[in-house]
């Protein structure tokens, strides 16, 4: 493809203004859609103050959002970090909603303006838009108006109720904001026609296979039917999305307090897919702004002072700390993810040997956009690792694995950047971005419903790694005040069921009221 | 694609959960000021500061796997030596070779930065300054303006427009003032008549009504007018003379060649926080500054805290150039009189009977409140005293006694500054106040 030269740099030195920002977006949008053919919500960009930033932060980087206190312990966090200058601020926020809002710090210079429209406005923003994790459990339109609501909501509750029980409700919600998620896809709302039709066809077999020989088969005295399949059945257990749970079947709440429970778990459930793709979503953020911006330098739109600037912040994002060098503090999201996406680009245009023996659906295709964009659509982090770690990178990055056995003495070094080792680091790797290994398993699993109503909770321990004690304990009396009765958490091995531990809750009686 | 600024949008949107955090957390807060206090230096004071505070009071638990315990493996980058199956001790953080590093919440202090109107409110709550009695009302000055009612007459700029628009309103329903209204349908309809072709047998007839009747409503429309010099109404404002309770402190201290650094330091610290907290409750509180030694002298403040000077020691100058002042500049009929008084107890023993009959016979008769403070050497800090007491406090014991309005305290050690201040102006219960 030829394209025309830059007439001009678009800027020169560090001022920006509207007309300039206008200016880049301009030219950065047909590089993005054209070139890279990228998909993305209408864009919103928002100027904002450092102190704007800074209240953004507090509030997990949403424009609006209910008051509680723990906002405010993040808020003061934030800001003597940000004084002391131990922390600079990020230079960008972009929101997943239709449109999408980007917000711009008025502080940044022109270069970090154009590198944080390429990298949130476009980068971030497609990938909102074409994942499938982001488009299965997420509603893009619909958060900043729910987002209203529940600001809403919650200081009107506060009116009527009083500040300090709602604060009671929100403090016990946000402890199993964790548990408050729905892990596999929604259930879709049955419409009455379907319902009407799977009763008729239960109708027609009973029909079908009725004789009239079976009425004569004498019966003993039966036993209730299976009642605790039935209860569980009923009450929909066993269920790992407790906030659900206690919103749907806690006898003792209010339809205020269930509101309350159900606005944090929907807000919960909105930033699910983010967890779950952090290094895809940071990776192709980084990838798309690198390449538009080496774009535009190459055709003169930036100076050549203007990209140095932009490769010393690109520098510093991507950098990826060595386990020893005391400022190792787990993988660098922006760094793996980018680090494994330039490498496939590396594979689709000049593919080794070994490239091929292990990606070849995809080593030496020629077009690494389309492969890209088909990855950043189709996979979440533990996917992308299982999927994408080269052996080209483990041996760049030197990954080794360390194997921590309960009951041994010493740590093992399991596997390392080798032949043998490839596949155990990169299935390792992958491991521990899988959300289910992140989080404990938990579940409710019964009611006691003909005694006390005791609630009981299962822990399914893996590797015998149990719950931080002192925690629990606190999360489990929240559990039992919103429930209202006893609740008994139990850590069963997952493997051999067997029970290693359990901790039980009285409600706080005063709680409610 | 929109670009919007909003920079210029309200801020300050976290303040509220700032404050709910900081009411969470006041307890503690409010300790760790006061702690933080002891350490700081006179002229930071009041400086906004950072302090930490316990972080299980503000702790928001999660249900999370336990850092220790169980089989786990991790990838690293960075090998540079390791061979598979290589062994590594343990490092000292136990199993689990740090791998919750990142997650740090572990019990080390939540610390964090306090403005300094936050820390002032934290640090100064439930003080007063005891008994301020004597109120004194000076007008003038210190006028207030407010809002009093509307008038007919006034200034232009202060024309209450919705207030005249109403009393027009009402003035020209009252006179029944023909609305336009009528008068377009009026005129249509004439204009219908007229149109018509060929004219209805009574059309004259109704023409000539409707032609009268559209001339009486012009005319009353004339006359009655839309809006009326007697509907204009003005803002009024009305000045207010706010009562004021002024009042002054002496602040008197010893710098002769007894007190020691030490010493000094003590006696400072606790103008320093008695400065603070009378600038920032009071508005109206004069400050006198006044240091002796066997000579006594009005000072400024920066003089006062950071100058040195040599020199015997003569109590009775200091209360002497204190009745001085007071006779000079504050009539004790005008204003509430405090005295704090710092020193080491040093005193020459012929100069006691002065000192004693200046404090009754003068100073205690004026002054709503006299303060002495004893500082003494740090070492005998933890040690009790008895029967070790100095010249000026065997002096001062029966002034005590006898009148209500004299305090004294010893101190030795920093850490005793802010506990005594607090005993000295803690806000008294209702019952006692109101005796």
């Amino acid at each position: 493809m030829t394209v025309a030269l830059a007439p001009a740099p678009l800027f020169s030195g560090s001022d920006w203004d509207f007309a300039l920002i206008n200016r880049i977006y301009e030219t950065v949008e047909p590089i993005a859609l054209q070139e890279m053919k990228l998909d993305i919500y209408p864009n919103q960009i928002e100027i904002i103050s450092a102190e704007q930033m800074l209240d953004a932060y507090s509030s997990i980087g949403m424009p609006l959002f209910y008051k509680h206190w723990s906002f405010g312990k993040q808020f003061v966090t934030n800001e003597m970090m940000y004084r002391k200058g131990l922390r600079g601020l990020a230079y960008e926020l972009v929101i997943n909603s239709d449109p999408c809002i980007n917000y711009l710090m008025q502080e940044n210079s022109a270069t970090m303006q154009t590198l944080v429209i390429a990298h949130a406005a476009f980068g971030h923003n497609h990938f909102f838009k074409n994942n499938y994790v982001f488009k299965q459990w997420t509603d893009a339109e619909g958060i900043l108006d729910y987002l209203e609501f529940a600001k809403r909501y919650i200081a009107q509750c506060e009116e009527r109720y009083g500040q300090l029980p709602v604060e009671r409700v929100l403090d016990a919600a946000h402890a199993l904001m964790n548990q408050g998620v729905h892990r596999y896809p929604r259930v879709r709302p049955r419409d009455l026609k379907a319902e009407a039709a799977r009763e008729a066809e239960r109708q027609a077999y009973r029909d079908r296979i009725y004789d009239d020989l079976w009425r004569t088969v004498p019966t003993g005295a039966r036993a209730d039917a299976i009642p605790s399949d039935a209860r569980r059945a009923a009450l929909g257990l066993p269920q790992e999305n407790i906030l659900y749970f206690l919103e749907k079947t806690g006898p003792r709440l209010e339809s205020w307090q269930r509101e309350i429970l159900r606005i944090v778990r929907l807000i919960a459930q909105y930033f699910y897919p983010q967890r779950q793709t952090k290094a895809m979503n940071e990776g192709a953020a980084t990838y798309t702004h690198y390449r538009i911006m080496t774009t535009l330098h190459e055709r003169g739109w930036l100076t050549d002072g203007a990209f140095m600037e932009f490769l010393s912040s690109h520098t510093n994002v991507v950098y990826q700390p060595t386990y020893d060098s005391g400022q190792f503090g787990g993988f660098n999201p922006y760094a793996l993810g980018f680090g494994i996406m330039s490498d496939i680009e590396r594979i689709c245009l000049e593919p080794t040997e070994e490239d091929r023996e292990w990606f070849g659906d995809i080593a030496g295709s020629g077009d690494p956009m389309e492969v890209l964009k088909d990855i950043w659509a189709n996979y979440r982090d533990e996917s992308f690792v299982s999927q994408f770690l080269s052996p080209h990178l483990i041996r760049q990055w030197r990954l080794f694995k360390i194997l921590d056995k309960q009951g041994d003495s010493e740590l093992r070094v399991d596997a390392i950047h080798d032949e043998r080792g490839y596949r155990r680091i990169r299935r390792s790797l992958a491991r521990e971005y899988e959300i289910g290994r992140q989080e404990p398993d938990i579940q409710v699993v019964d009611v006691d419903l003909s005694g006390d109503r005791k609630l009981i909770v299962e822990h399914s321990v893996l590797d015998g790694v149990q719950l931080d004690e002192g925690d629990a304990a606190m999360v489990l009396q929240n559990l039992a005040n919103l429930w209202g009765y006893e609740v008994l958490l139990k850590e069963v091995e997952s493997e051999t069921r067997k029970e290693l531990k359990s901790h039980s809750a009285q409600p706080n009686m005063a709680w409610l009221r | 694609m929109h670009i919007v600024d909003r920079r210029l949008n309200p801020g300050g949107k976290s303040l509220v959960n700032r404050q709910r955090f900081l009411r969470r957390a006041r307890a503690y807060v409010q300790q760790a000021v006061r702690d933080s206090l002891k350490d700081r230096s006179i002229k930071d004071l009041d400086k906004e500061g950072q302090i930490s505070i316990q972080r299980d009071v503000i702790h928001e638990p999660t249900l999370h796997r336990a850092a220790q315990g169980g089989s786990r493996e991790r990838v690293f980058p960075g090998n540079r030596d390791y061979m598979e199956g290589d062994k590594i001790k343990r490092p000292d953080g136990g199993a689990g070779s740090g791998s919750k590093a990142g997650q740090g919440d572990g019990n080390d202090d939540f610390q964090f930065a306090l403005s300094r109107e936050e820390f002032l409110d934290l640090f100064l709550d439930d003080l007063e300054l005891p008994d301020l009695a004597k109120r004194r009302l000076i007008g003038g000055a210190v006028d207030g303006i407010r809002r009093a009612g509307y008038s007919t007459a006034g200034n232009p700029s202060n024309l209450s427009v919705p207030r005249t628009m109403q009393k027009a309103m009402s003035r020209r329903l009252a006179l029944r003032r023909p609305k336009g209204a009528d008068l377009a349908r009026i005129e249509e309809e004439i204009a219908l008549i007229e149109a018509r072709d060929p004219p209805l047998p009574d059309d004259a007839v109704r023409l000539e009504a409707l032609r009268e009747e559209r001339s009486t409503i012009i005319r009353r429309r004339n006359l009655i007018a839309y809006i009326d010099p007697v509907d204009l109404r003005y803002r009024r404002f009305e000045t207010v003379p706010k009562p004021v309770a002024q009042a002054v402190m002496f602040c008197l201290m010893d710098v002769s060649g007894s007190m020691t650094e030490h010493m000094k330091d003590l006696a400072k610290r606790f103008f320093a926080l008695l400065h603070l907290f009378l600038s920032r409750c009071y508005e109206h509180v004069e400050v006198v500054f006044i240091h002796h030694t066997d000579r006594a002298a009005e000072v400024d403040e920066q003089t006062f805290f950071y100058s040195t000077v040599t020199g015997g020691t003569l109590v009775s100058s200091a209360l002497e150039k204190l009745i001085e002042v007071v006779q000079e500049r504050f009539r004790p009929d005008d204003w509430n009189i405090y005295v704090a008084q710092a020193s080491d107890g040093d005193t020459m023993q012929s100069d006691n009977g002065r000192v004693v009959s200046l404090m009754q016979q003068e100073i205690l008769p004026f002054s709503q409140y006299f303060a002495y403070l004893e500082v003494g050497r740090e070492e005998f800090a933890d040690i009790e005293m008895v029967g070790t007491t100095t010249g000026l406090w065997q002096a001062y014991a029966p002034v005590s006694d006898a009148n209500r309005n004299f305090v004294m305290r010893k101190v030795h050690h920093r850490r005793e500054i802010y506990p005594v201040f607090r005993e000295l102006f803690q806000r008294k219960g209702v019952a006692e106040r109101s005796s």
